[in-house]
């Protein structure tokens, strides 16, 4: 199979400019006569319907929540980036670009990194205008600060809301649409299957989650902007019901996926309590500003922690271990979330972790109280430290906080091409869900730009050049394609219902959770994936012969469609081990054990492994075969991360 | 310590039904009666929820339906009526954000969906919450394509007029408004949008138009009418302050008196 990433030619900075002009138009006039499917009302995807819809084409949008102000990027907090240099402190586009590619540890493609840092300065200006209240200083002006450890200040927020009220903007955008009649809007509805007439997409299959009623609905495109898939270790910082479904439907029809193994995984949430959690929260990033990250010294000292015996305030001083500030001079608790997150692990696993599971450190405000003064430190982080003893009931003015690390983002996704089309003609991923801009690991604050940036300001203009070769005759949902299409999902949904097993759905997958947690996690050896390759086969068969869903598929039925989504995550959790496995080196959030540096970093092998691992699948028990996209880098000088 | 607690839950199997009308028939229902032992005072209320559901799965038994989302108190899908209170006992949080640790061991708690004819039952704990879109879709919006190209530091806006349309624009939409009201009005609800909007300049051209769209679709949606008893305010869980409504009236009478609506 051969890739064609579609990377226009000439120099950097002018590709983006002379690839808009070089694209097919549709008239303005026959716009109207093309219809396309986005499935998704998060950033990426209401921003792409609204923006299409504006244009003239007919929309038909999709979301499993009740409205599409629901969708999980309403949880994002920290900010969005963009090189505005409104602070004039020397960002510009190049140096957002280079932060993003440095910071996805040089396995993302330069084109499309350099692109998002060019519109990512309209998306705000965009937002302005939509009435996004954005962070404002006293002369009016828009607020911005640094995140993430960046050197500028580029992040735009609205207090610890960001991604709400930029995802409200998109939606009013969408519901003015709706209002047009130009969106038609289907929520409760999930995305089962991608129809394909003559190797093209030209529909779906969904189910109505209140009736339970399967249908088809035909397009001339179909756009999945259905976010990541971290929810296939059952415990992250995504919504309950966020899934990889829609993508990994799309997988079995054909679409490459790419990367499956470079997960995010967060160092600041708040640690599990129990077997009864069923999501974690994330705590900020901004909090390792000023909070100091230690573990006892003495696994004694742990221990009676974790017994309820002491409390942080009882170890001295000397008897603290500040292990980031320790190992990383320079950077100290500021370190990479990779960084950090691993280093948590690493001294939790010598016995030296604080919470009764054995899975926690602190992270503690007493120096920086006593520094600045308890007002400072309220006013900084006031709403967080609130949020935080809600959950735990702990007050951190007063003792230490505990955190650990959790599936946070996934950086793979469907594999695309710089107009992010996948190898599926007619079929475009957005947003989380393609691998595109973050490489092995996303900086903070950027992925709320990409959604928008793919919605906004790229879909619009490379959605026509494909558009235009389409004559405008619609393919009837009652075409064989259709039918055969949907005779498959009904059966994929009975067979479930038919297993009638003991196990029930969260059982299977807290046990999926937890293995790919222990062997394809924060980090990762041979030995552990081979072992974890196995028991995930036996788990899926396991699946098969012995899940119990109740009830029927003509109703609503909240069992069923975990069921089917917990069904796809094993399925890919497999995938993401063949990954982890064949990518023989460390990189980013991708750590293998037997490949780091003398002193225990990351050590990423270019010479073999700089490129983009794109999978395909073959059917039911085959392997699946991999494509490379080799990556090349005309415009940055790849080094060694290093933060000592 | 454990607790052990008895759960007073609202099972509807068929939905309610309300015609283009606005006639509305209950799809009938009851309160139903489980024991729940072994309640964590760490687990958060729907967690409680999901150990429940757990066991009548085993035991062949019908899950209760609830919606529910992000679990972090932001997406707004979480809703229901705990002990007679939107969201339960405590104050400035949603379901999902609430803890057993405001339980007692021995408890009995009552759980309902939200009661109100503008948000039939679609099933148990789960409502039909689409008139709100509708109301957004009236007008709660600044009428802008994608691709404006007015550099966003073009109008500086006042801090203290910035962070007043922030306060209204945190609203959720999940209804525990109308759910407390004992009109079941929406009037909360809108005035955080036609506040946020009206504030904004970039919201300014459209107000007339705005306010009067959205009031006129929100009656229309069977909502009741507002008599300022303030209860939407308090049970609020992101506490969207009644100076919003004040301002929507404001915004209407100006917006009747000289109506550019022709
Ligand atoms: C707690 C948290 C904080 C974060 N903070 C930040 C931050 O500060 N800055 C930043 O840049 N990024 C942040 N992120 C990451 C960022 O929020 C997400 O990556 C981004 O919002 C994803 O947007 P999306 O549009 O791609 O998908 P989503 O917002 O996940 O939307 C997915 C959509 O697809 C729909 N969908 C999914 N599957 C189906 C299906 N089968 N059928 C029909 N519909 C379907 C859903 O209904 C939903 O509408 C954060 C993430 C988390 C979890
Ligand atoms: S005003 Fe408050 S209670 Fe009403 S929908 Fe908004 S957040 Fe919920
Ligand atoms: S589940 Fe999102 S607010 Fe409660």
């Amino acid at each position: 199979m051969k890739l064609d990433s579609k990377v226009p030619e000439g120099p950097l900075a002018d590709k983006w400019e002379r690839h808009k002009f070089n694209l097919k138009l549709v008239n303005p006039a026959n716009k109207r006569k093309y219809d396309v499917i986005v499935v998704g009302t998060g950033l990426a995807g209401a921003s792409a319907a609204a923006s299409l819809a504006e244009l003239g084409y007919n929309v038909k949008a999709f979301c499993f929540q009740d409205s599409p102000r629901r969708a999980h990027s309403i949880a994002a907090q920290g900010g969005i980036n963009a090189a505005k240099n409104y602070q004039n402190d020397g960002d510009s586009i190049f140096r957002l670009f280079y932060d993003t590619i440095k910071g996805g540890d040089y396995r993302a493609r330069e084109a499309n990194v350099y692109r998002l840092a060019q519109v990512s300065v309209n998306i705000i200006d965009q937002c302005v205008a939509q009435g996004v209240p954005f962070a404002r200083e006293y002369g009016g002006l828009l607020d911005n600060r640094s995140f993430g450890g960046a050197q500028v200040s580029r992040t735009f927020y609205a207090r610890g809301q960001t991604g709400q009220q930029l995802l409200l903007g998109a939606y009013s955008a969408l519901s003015r649409q709706v209002a047009t009649g130009k969106v038609q809007m289907f929520p409760r509805t999930e995305m089962l299957d991608v129809v394909l007439v003559d190797g093209k997409a030209r529909g779906i299959v969904v189910r109505n989650l209140v009736t339970g009623q399967i249908e088809s609905h035909s397009a001339h495109a179909v756009l999945l902007c259905t976010g990541g898939y971290g929810n296939a270790y059952f415990l992250s910082t995504n919504a309950m019901g966020s899934n990889v479904t829609a993508a990994w439907r799309a997988h079995k029809r054909g679409a490459l996926f790419a990367n499956p193994c470079y997960v995010q995984i967060h160092p600041t949430c708040i640690p599990v309590t129990g077997d009864h959690q069923s999501k974690l929260t994330l705590m900020s990033e901004s909090l390792r500003n000023d909070g100091r990250v230690w573990v006892p010294k003495k696994v004694e000292d742990a221990e009676a922690i974790r017994k309820g015996q002491k409390r942080a305030e009882d170890i001295n001083e000397d008897e603290r271990d500040y292990f980031l500030e320790r190992k990383y001079r320079s950077f100290g608790n500021l370190v990479p979330r990779d960084v950090a997150s691993r280093n948590a692990k690493y001294v939790c696993d010598e016995g030296r972790g604080v919470a009764p599971t054995g899975l926690a450190v602190y992270l503690d405000f007493r120096d920086a109280i006593k520094r600045d003064g308890m007002k400072v430190i309220e006013a900084k982080y006031g709403n967080l430290f609130q949020m935080y003893e809600k959950i735990t009931a702990d007050n951190p003015y007063k003792t230490a906080m505990k955190i650990y690390p959790a599936v946070h983002y996934t950086m793979g996704g469907l594999w695309v091409d710089y107009n992010l089309m996948t190898n599926i003609p007619g079929l475009y991923a957005l947003g989380e869900a393609n691998f595109s801009d973050h490489g092995a690991n996303r900086l903070g604050a950027s992925a709320l730009m990409q959604g928008l940036a793919d919605g906004y300001f790229v879909i619009p203009y490379t959605l026509g050049d494909y558009l235009a070769t389409l004559d405008y005759a619609k393919v009837p949902t009652d075409h064989e394609a259709f039918r055969a299409t949907e005779e498959e999902v009904k059966k994929s949904v009975q067979d479930l219902l038919d297993v009638k097993g003991s196990k029930t759905v969260d059982e299977f997958h807290k046990d999926l959770g937890k293995l790919m947690w222990d062997y394809c996690g924060m980090s990762r050896n041979a030995e552990g994936l081979k072992l974890a390759k196995e028991k995930i086969q036996e788990l899926r068969q396991e699946f098969k012969n012995n899940v119990k869903v109740l009830g029927t598929n003509d109703e609503l039925n909240v069992t069923l469609e975990k069921a089917c989504r917990v069904a796809d995550f094993i399925e890919l959790g497999e995938l993401m081990i063949d990954d982890a496995l064949m990518r023989e080196e460390s990189c980013g959030g991708h750590f293998r054990e037997e490949y780091q540096t003398e002193d225990g970093e990351a050590k990423r092998d270019d010479d073999n492994f700089a490129f983009v691992a794109n999978w395909e699948y073959k059917g039911e028990n085959q392997a699946e075969v991999m494509h490379k996209e080799d990556l090349v880098f005309e415009n940055v000088k790849l080094t060694q991360r290093s933060y000592k | 310590m454990n607790m052990k607690l008895t759960l007073k839950i609202w099972r509807q199997s068929k939905p309610d039904k309300k015609d283009a009308k606005g006639n509305f028939t209950p799809g009938g229902g009851k309160m139903e009666t489980y024991a729940l032992n072994e309640v964590s005072p760490d687990m958060s209320f729907l967690e409680m929820l999901d150990v429940l559901n757990e066991k009548l799965v085993k035991e062949d038994k019908e899950p209760v339906a609830f919606d529910h989302d992000c679990r972090e108190g932001i997406c707004g899908m979480c809703s229901m009526y705990i002990n007679g209170q939107p969201h339960g006992p405590d104050r400035g949080i949603t379901t999902c954000q609430l803890h057993m640790r405001s339980f007692k061991d021995g408890d009995t708690i009552y759980i309902e969906p939200w009661r109100a004819k503008a948000f039939p039952v679609i099933k148990d704990l789960m409502v039909d919450r689409s008139a709100f879109d509708r109301i957004i879709q009236a007008g709660g919006y600044v009428s802008v394509n994608t691709g404006v190209n007015v550099d966003a530091n073009e109008i500086p806006i006042g801090k203290g007029i910035a962070d007043k349309a922030f306060d209204a624009a945190t609203c959720i939409g999940c209804g525990a408004c109308v759910a407390a009201c004992k009109n079941a009005s929406a009037m909360l609800f809108v005035a955080a949008k036609v506040s946020q909007l009206a504030l904004l300049p970039q919201g300014k051209p459209e107000r007339k138009a705005r306010v009067e769209k959205m009031v006129a679709q929100m009656d229309e949606e069977g909502f009741g009418a507002c008599t300022n008893t303030g209860a939407c305010s308090a049970e609020c869980p992101k506490g969207i302050s009644l100076e919003h409504i004040a301002r929507m009236n404001r915004e209407y009478f100006g917006a009747k008196l000289t109506s550019e609506r022709v």
